[in-house]
Order: C-alpha cells, then sequence, then structure tokens
C-alpha cells in the first residue's frame, strides 16, 4: 500500500521534492502539498483502491503524512470489510 | 421558502426592488440605492485613515486571468461567460431564423469573448498587482467594488445573481494580514451596531464544488481561514453572511507571484461587504420606509 501511495503522491501531489525524499511521517503540507493537490490525491486514491472516503474522513489531518494516509485508507478497508 | 417569498414581493411591492423577470436579477430603486451609498460612506469613514488605494474594475474580467485563478477548479457552477455572435452574414441569417423558429437554441453557436464575468471584486486586482512588482515590506492595501456575478438563481432576495461587493485586500506578511482581517471583524460588528444590526460571527466555508469540494470546505472550516458576519434576512435560524474575512495563507501569492521585497511570497486576506444584503438588513430590521427609520441609525447613515 505504502508504494501505491507513494506513486500517486508522486503522481499528483505536484510536490516541489521527489516523493522518495519524504519519510513516512513528514508533514506533506510543510512539503509543499496544497490543499487542492490534496483532492487530488484523495481522488486518485478512492480510484486505486476501489474505496470511497467517507466525509468524516475527508480533512487535512487524513493527508497530513504519508502514515496517515495508509492508515487512513486501512481504516476505510477495514470498515467496508466489516459491513 | 415562503417567508423569502413574501419579503421579495414586498420589496417589489415597495418599488425597492424591481423584478425583471428572471430569479436572482433586479432593478433597485433610488432609495435603495441611496442606502448603499450612505452604508459605503460609512465604510469610507471607518476604513478611510487605513489609506488603501482605490481601484474600480468594470464587472467583467480578463478570460485569461480568470482561468489562471482556477475559479473553475472551485466554483464551475457559479461562473458566468460572456458570448457573442462571432458569425458571417450567412451565419446571421440562419441565427434569425432559428430565433424566429424558436425550436433550436439559438445560443449553441455564440462564441465566448475574452471576458469572464467577475465573481469576486478582487480577482481584476492579483494579477494587476503582479505586474506592478515587489510589494513594499510595509504591505500593500486596496480597496475595490464592484457587480459581481454568480449563477444561482434563488427567490432569496439575499441571494442575487449580480450583486455589489466592496472589498479591502490586505498584502503582506501573515502577521500584517492577519491582524488586518482581524480589526475588520472588530470594525464590521461595530459598523453594525451603530446602524441597529443584531449580528453573529462565526467560522464559515466558500461553496465548493461536489465531493472534491467536500475536503475543501473540511480544510478551510478546519483552518479558520474564512469568517462570516450574520444577520438575520429571510431567515433568523438561517442568517445571512453580510460580510466575509477570509485569509488565503500564501495561496494567491503563490499563484500569481506577489512578493515581497525580501523576495518571501506575500500572504493575502481580504475582507468582503455584501452591499445588497447590507441593504436587505436594513430594511428588514428597520422597516422598509427609511423616513421611519431610527433616529441613531439614521443619524450614522446621514448625519
Amino acid at each position: 500500500m505504502n508504494e501505491t501511495i507513494r506513486e500517486l503522491l508522486g503522481r499528483v501531489g505536484g510536490l516541489p521534492v521527489p516523493v522518495t525524499e519524504i519519510a513516512d511521517d513528514a508533514d506533506l503540507y510543510a512539503a509543499g502539498l496544497s490543499s487542492f493537490a490534496s483532492v487530488q490525491v484523495m481522488l486518485a486514491i478512492e480510484e486505486s483502491f476501489d474505496i470511497e472516503f467517507p466525509d468524516s474522513l475527508l480533512n487535512r489531518k487524513s493527508f497530513a503524512s504519508i502514515k496517515a494516509i495508509e492508515e487512513t485508507v486501512a481504516q476505510i478497508i477495514k470498515s467496508r470489510e466489516a459491513a | 421558502m415562503d417567508m423569502q417569498t413574501s419579503f421579495l414581493d414586498r420589496l417589489f411591492d415597495a418599488g425597492l426592488l424591481i423584478d425583471t423577470g428572471v430569479d436572482g436579477l433586479y432593478g433597485r430603486s433610488g432609495q435603495f440605492e441611496e442606502v448603499i451609498a450612505a452604508f459605503e460612506r460609512l465604510i469610507d469613514k471607518v476604513g478611510g485613515a487605513d489609506g488603501a488605494e482605490a481601484m474600480r474594475f468594470p464587472p467583467g474580467m480578463n478570460r485569461a486571468f480568470f482561468e489562471q485563478s482556477g475559479y473553475m477548479k472551485s466554483f464551475p457552477q457559479l461562473a458566468g461567460t460572456v458570448h457573442s455572435f462571432c458569425g458571417s452574414e450567412l451565419d446571421h441569417m440562419s441565427l434569425l431564423k432559428c430565433m424566429e423558429v424558436g425550436e433550436e437554441d439559438w445560443t449553441k453557436d455564440q462564441q465566448a469573448t475574452d471576458i469572464v464575468l467577475t465573481p469576486a471584486a478582487c480577482y481584476p486586482l492579483y494579477p494587476t498587482v503582479a505586474r506592478r512588482g515587489k510589494i513594499s515590506a510595509k504591505g500593500a492595501l486596496y480597496d475595490l467594488q464592484s457587480y459581481c456575478f454568480r449563477h444561482e438563481p434563488s427567490k432569496d432576495p439575499a441571494r442575487q445573481q449580480l450583486f455589489r461587493m466592496r472589498e479591502y485586500v490586505c498584502m503582506g506578511t501573515e502577521q500584517h494580514v492577519t491582524d488586518f482581517r482581524q480589526s475588520w471583524m472588530d470594525r464590521g460588528v461595530e459598523m453594525m451596531k451603530a446602524v441597529g444590526l443584531d449580528v453573529t460571527i462565526d467560522v464559515a466555508n466558500d461553496p465548493f464544488f461536489g465531493r472534491a469540494g467536500k475536503m475543501m470546505v473540511n480544510n478551510q472550516r478546519d483552518q479558520n481561514l474564512k469568517f462570516e458576519l450574520l444577520i438575520p434576512i429571510t431567515s433568523t435560524s438561517n442568517p445571512t453572511a453580510c460580510m466575509s474575512f477570509n485569509y488565503h495563507q500564501d495561496s494567491f501569492g503563490t499563484k500569481w507571484g506577489l512578493n515581497l521585497e525580501d523576495g518571501s511570497v506575500a500572504h493575502t486576506a481580504c475582507v468582503g461587504f455584501g452591499l445588497e444584503r447590507i441593504a436587505l438588513a436594513l430594511f428588514h430590521t428597520h422597516g422598509l420606509d427609511v423616513n421611519e427609520w431610527p433616529e441613531n441609525v439614521r443619524a450614522t447613515l446621514w448625519g
């Protein structure tokens, strides 16, 4: 999952630095992720993982770091399996 | 809805607003305009000493700047573009025939011009300032007013499609522009009190489009980027935003290349007055005849 998220982030995140230079727990907004780019990342993740972010997870916190994105995606997949 | 319709009907009956047959597109009477003029003088009195540079743009803006602004990313549903007939004499004949028959949409061959309707008074400002070069270390302040267009037909007289927005826009450091925004939040409350209006201030968001917009909304609210000054007009439970206080962080600075003398990207903030909404709040609160308004309100506006 980490690899896929990094690939999507690199493709649509519009970051000024290569994703390989960003640590899993680094602040993506500080690294240059704009509000609009975070929306693009969200849409790309939904398509790639075939999931839908519930409104409650559509916020800055969910996209604050690569680790945060991983945890959010894992949470959505888990709740879908539970349902 | 009933209450909204009835206030709109009362405004029509009193002649303050003039029905054009299109929801949200109204004429204004002399008295309505006099209230707006008086409130604008009050704005001048409160903000004048700040020494803002005044600029007035027509209600249309350069389409290239509009495209660069990213407005279509966030609010495609609200935008209005200007299209014109650009055809030959033969095209003109078929256009007239099409209009006469009325079966087909005669506007389908109209072509986009270089003009887009201004969505907010400050939109033409950023590229204008960017062309001038670096911004003084002391920051910069601008005073704008324009008719603005938003495609949202409604029977709520406080939601018009063509309305006037008066704005102050501040550019500078984060501290400078957030101080500017806070000072206008305080001033706004005082001004509305002085004209007898009951206000609250609350965190707010712009009407971003679609599901992606939901995330923009959450981001905007989480970061307290937008506040609105709310006044009951057509509903007490859902009061109307009559002023907004927006902190754009460095997003416009980055987008338009607005830099301070030290080379850092300028932060920007703007404060907007919805002039028709303020006039409507005054008419709703104090009655449709300005001669009957409380003496202290009249003194503040016309004293």
